[in-house]
Order: C-alpha cells, then structure tokens, then sequence
C-alpha cells in the first residue's frame, strides 16, 4: 500500500518537475525531447529514496517514544487493576482496618488523603496565584525578581523528604501543631507552590498584551485589569495547575510521614489536629512495616488501586473543566 | 492654523523627545490637534510614529525603559505632570488598536467595561449608554440580537467597531486610532472610514495610519514622520497636492518607505 503510494509519487515527481520547468521558459527552451534535465533536479531524484527513507527512521523513533509514554501509564493501570480489583469491595471503602491491618477496610486512608489534597491546595492556590501574578504583572525586572524566581525553582528542586523534616521540625515542633492535618496541609501546601506558581505564571502569560492595553486604554487600574480581564481569560490554566498540584501532593508519602499520617487510626479526624491515615502511607506501612507482609498484598495492591483512580479522576476533573472553560471564553 | 488657541484646540504636544533606553524614537516632536478634526500621522514603519500616538494617552508608562522629555497639554492640564491620574487621562483619550482586540467576553459586556470600571452601577445607565455607542458605532444593526454572544464570534472588521464602541462608551474627547483598519479587508475599512467621518463631529481623532489613501480620504490635517521627526504637518489638501519639502513629496508619490 505504501509502496505503490510512493512509486506513484516518484513517477509524478520525476515527470512533473522537468514539465513545470518547460511551462514557465516556454518561449526560449528547446522542445522536451532534447532537453537534459539539470544537475539539481537529478540529485534530488537519485537521493529521494535516501532522504525519504531517513524521515521514516526518524519518525519512527519519535512515535516509539511517544508510545512507550502512553504504554508506561496503561502498564501501571493494568497491573494495578490485575492485582488489585479483587481487593475491592464495598467493606473495604467504607471501614477501618481491623486485625492488625489485614482485614477490613481503608476508609480512613481515603478520608485522609482527600483532607491533605484539599488542605494542601487551600494553602497553595492563594499563595501560589497570589505570587504569580505579582512576578507576572507587577514586578519589574531586576535582581529582586531575580532572586525570588531563584528560590523558587530550587524550591521546586527540593526533595520531598526534605519538606517532611522541614514540616517536622517547623510546624510540628516549633509551632506546635502535633501531627496533624493541618500540619500535613501546610507542608504539601509548601512542597506544592513551585507547581502552582509555575503554573499559573504560563498561564497569564498566555493572555495577549492587547487584552491588559485595551483595558488600561479604557481608564481601568492595573488592579481592575488583572482581576476583570488577565484573571478571568487565564482561569483554566489557573484552575488546572491548581488541580493538577492537589493530584501530585495527594500522591506524596515523605511530607506527610512525619507531619500528619499514623501508622494506624480507625477513627475518622474530629478536627483539623487529629492526626490522620493516608493512602500513600497506608500501603508504605503494609508493604514494609507491617506483621503479615505477605498476607496484606491484596490490600496493598487495592490501596494502590484506590489511590491512582482518585488521583487520575481528579486530573480528569482538571481536564473537562478546562475545556468547558475554554469553551465558554472562546463563545 | 493661525489663532489657534481660541479655536478649540484638544491638545498639543511642545518639544516632545521620547526615548527607549539610549535610543531617541522622537525628536523635538510639536503638534496641536483641534476638536472635530481627523488628524492622521503618516510616515515608513519604525518613524515613531505609532510611539508618538502612544504618549499621548501613556500608553509608553508600560514600557519600563520608556521616558519622556517635553509636554503634551490636555487642554489646558499637563499630561505627564506627576500629579495627574493617568486612568482619568486614558479615560478623555480613548484609544483603538491596530488588531481588533474585544475581550473573550459578551458583546454586551465589552462595551459595558469601561463604565463598569470607572464605577458606574446604574444599570439601567450602562445599557442605555451600551446601545448608543454600539449605534454610534455603526453595529447596532449587526449585532442587536447577539448582545449576549461571546464578541470573539464577531468578524474582524465587527470586531474593530465594537472596540471602537467600547472605547465611546466612556465620553472620551480624544480617540486615538493605531491602524485601526490594517488588519480588515477593503469593505469592512471603508466602514471604519465612514464611521471616522461621522466621529469628527464630536471628537477629537488622531488616527495612524499606513495607507496614504486613507490619510487622504479621512483626515483634515496630516503630519509627515520621518526617522522620529516630525517633517511636515498642514492641510491634508495642500499636503498632498502641494508638499513643502522634497522628502514629503518623495514619500507621498511613493518614491521610498
């Protein structure tokens, strides 16, 4: 199919070039027949083979890569679902653990996440956007903004069992909070910043100079600009770095070990003090640190199960309400 | 141009240098605007032009390493006088870009922002002063059943009048236009162009424009640019038919730019 696709277009090529040639120096070229084609137009016919056959290889190992990406996630979701959807039942969402982990359910954990993630990007968002929009529409160059951008990228640099001991040692300890969910919240809040700001910073960058100039052009404040103008326009990007950072920080095991999550609670948080279960941590503590390693595999590949559905719906979430967003902007 | 003083002059600018940095875009730039008239600027790309427009509202004050020496009067205030309010200043002189640039909202709230902005709450003001500039803008009949439709679903030259609209819709006394109809094809320009005519009469225009036809067909005066000076200003007749200086004449009969 291929092939004869090409053969045809080589034959046209190679008839067509001299042809096109003839029709534009009509006048003053001797008839076809007697005509060499030029020195150009046969190198490019003899080296079309070569040439083509280099794009080919070349574009076969972008889509390769391109697929190993694609095939990389479905391989997680597949084991995941393989080993884990027996593990799945109505006892286990809806129930504490009971005998020593290895039975019942992982409520708890489930609540738990969803708490830190919300936690996590009420503390990001209004700090993260709040920044970004000072970097991006307010300050002007120089080695201020420099030196902030500079913390912030190795901000984002940062391990993030290094803001587990920071939140450990700062909100914990110093500021005395226990390990708590608010502890918890604020240290991914903190581990989350850099990607909210990164975030919100492309997405205000995105929005045409005209629109700030029109508005300034009506007599509107740099204030009024921002908020009824560069704000609105860039919201679906805002809303889905947003997003996107809560998926990351609910997924993180390091910042919460020390700052929010137990080992083991069956109870569910009465305040923004109690000390909480995690997913991430819940099957850290099954595969490693439990009494029946063996025994709890099932669990452990549910928990997993569980935690990468909630994970993926939310950037699901992220991904429609962005394209309604859009939508709407575009009429 | 004599006894202009008494004759309802809008604005001026006296000596006006603009610089980028090190770099002068204007030199020694005077030039008076007088109410109900179409005032064009016409020069090649780069002669400052499009630079000189955009002090006259502040637009520059954006550009960081932007800086003006000189004075531009609004009537009879300073406009780069620190005390002055360059929002209430953007609001008296309106301006029109190049590209058709509404916002990626309803066609309604396009030309309601900038009452809504300067604090108007009346509603039952806004849509009043929304319609009249939408008709004053010649586009009431083409959109009068799609208020509430994104204005990002108009056409481009529909576009242009809605910004044109917008820009009414806050009283301003001076329009500033930046090659309003560059971007749109011949019959939505010669739209832009009428409505510029019926706009004279209670405006002051200043209009950048690229296309010595239109200078010709829309403007009372015309100023000549040339490598950030301005070369010669007069009567849009006299400076077509009759130009004073060689380089005036050697750049309307096409001979460069």
């Amino acid at each position: 199919m291929r092939n004869t696709k090409m053969d045809i277009t080589q034959e046209e090529y190679a008839e067509a070039g001299p042809e096109k040639e003839q029709k534009t120096n009509a006048a003053d070229r001797p008839p076809k027949a007697e005509r060499t084609p030029s020195i150009i137009h046969q190198t490019a016919v003899r080296k079309q083979r070569r040439r083509r056959l280099i794009q080919k290889a070349i574009f076969s190992v972008f889509r390769l890569s391109a697929v190993i990406n694609a095939l990389a996630l479905f391989i997680i979701i597949y084991f995941m679902v393989k080993n884990g959807i027996g593990a799945i039942s109505w006892e286990f969402l809806s129930e504490a653990p009971r005998e020593s982990m290895t039975k019942g359910g992982i409520l708890p954990c489930i609540v738990g996440t969803i708490l830190l993630g919300v936690g996590a990007i009420l503390v990001a968002m209004p700090i993260g956007v709040a920044s970004a929009i000072y970097l991006n529409e307010y300050a002007r160059p120089g080695k201020v903004l420099r030196t902030i951008r500079l913390g912030i990228n190795n901000l984002a640099g940062v391990p993030s069992v290094v803001f587990g001991l920071f939140g450990l040692a700062f909100f914990v300890i110093y500021l005395n909070m226990g390990v708590s969910i608010l502890a918890g919240a604020l240290t991914l809040g903190a581990m989350s910043l850099p990607v909210v700001i990164g975030s919100t910073e492309e997405a205000l960058k995105s929005v045409p100079d005209t629109y700030r100039e029109a508005s300034l052009g009506l007599g509107a404040t740099k204030w009024q600009t921002i908020y009824r103008v560069v704000l609105p326009t860039a919201l679906p990007g805002v809303l889905t770095g947003g997003i996107l950072g809560l998926s990351r920080a609910a997924g993180e095991t390091a910042p919460i070990m020390f700052t929010a999550a137990v080992f083991f609670t069956p109870d569910l948080p009465e305040s923004i003090f109690s000390e909480i279960m995690a997913l991430p941590y819940h099957i850290y503590v099954l595969a490693t640190a439990g009494t029946e390693i063996e025994a709890t595999r099932p669990l452990q590949y549910g928990t997993a199960l569980v935690l990468i559905t909630l994970v993926l719906g939310m950037n699901l979430i992220a991904i429609v309400w962005r394209a309604r967003l859009r939508k709407r902007l575009k009429g | 141009m004599s006894d202009s003083k008494s004759n309802g002059v809008k604005m001026t600018s006296k000596n006006l240098d603009f610089y980028y940095g090190n770099f002068q875009a204007l030199h020694d730039v005077s030039l008076e605007f007088k109410k109900q008239q179409v005032t064009a600027l016409i020069g090649p790309s780069g002669c400052g032009k499009s630079t000189y427009l955009r002090c006259l509202n502040r637009m520059n004050d954006l550009i960081p390493i932007a800086r003006v020496e000189g004075k531009i009067m609004l009537e009879d205030e300073d406009i780069y006088d620190p005390s002055l309010d360059v929002v209430m200043l953007r609001r008296r002189v309106g301006m029109v870009f190049q590209k058709p640039n509404p916002f990626p909202k309803s066609v309604y709230e396009n030309v309601a922002y900038g009452l809504r902005v300067n604090g108007i709450r009346d509603k039952r003001l806004i849509e009043q002063r929304v319609t009249e500039s939408i008709q004053r803008a010649a586009l009431w009949d083409e959109v009068k059943d799609r208020l509430q439709e994104s204005a990002l679903g108009l056409s481009g030259g529909q576009q242009q009048r809605l910004c044109i609209a917008r820009a009414l819709a806050v009283e301003p006394e001076v329009v500033l236009m930046d090659e309003p109809a560059s971007a749109l094809d011949p019959i939505a320009t010669q739209k832009i162009e009428d409505l510029i005519h019926e706009l004279k009469k209670e405006y002051t225009i200043i209009i950048v424009t690229h296309s010595m036809q239109q200078a010709a067909r829309v403007s009372d005066i015309t100023a000549f640019f040339y490598i950030g000076k301005l070369i010669e200003v007069g009567d849009t007749d006299t400076l077509f038919t009759r130009p004073r200086l060689k380089q005036t004449e050697d750049y309307i009969t096409g001979r460069f730019g």
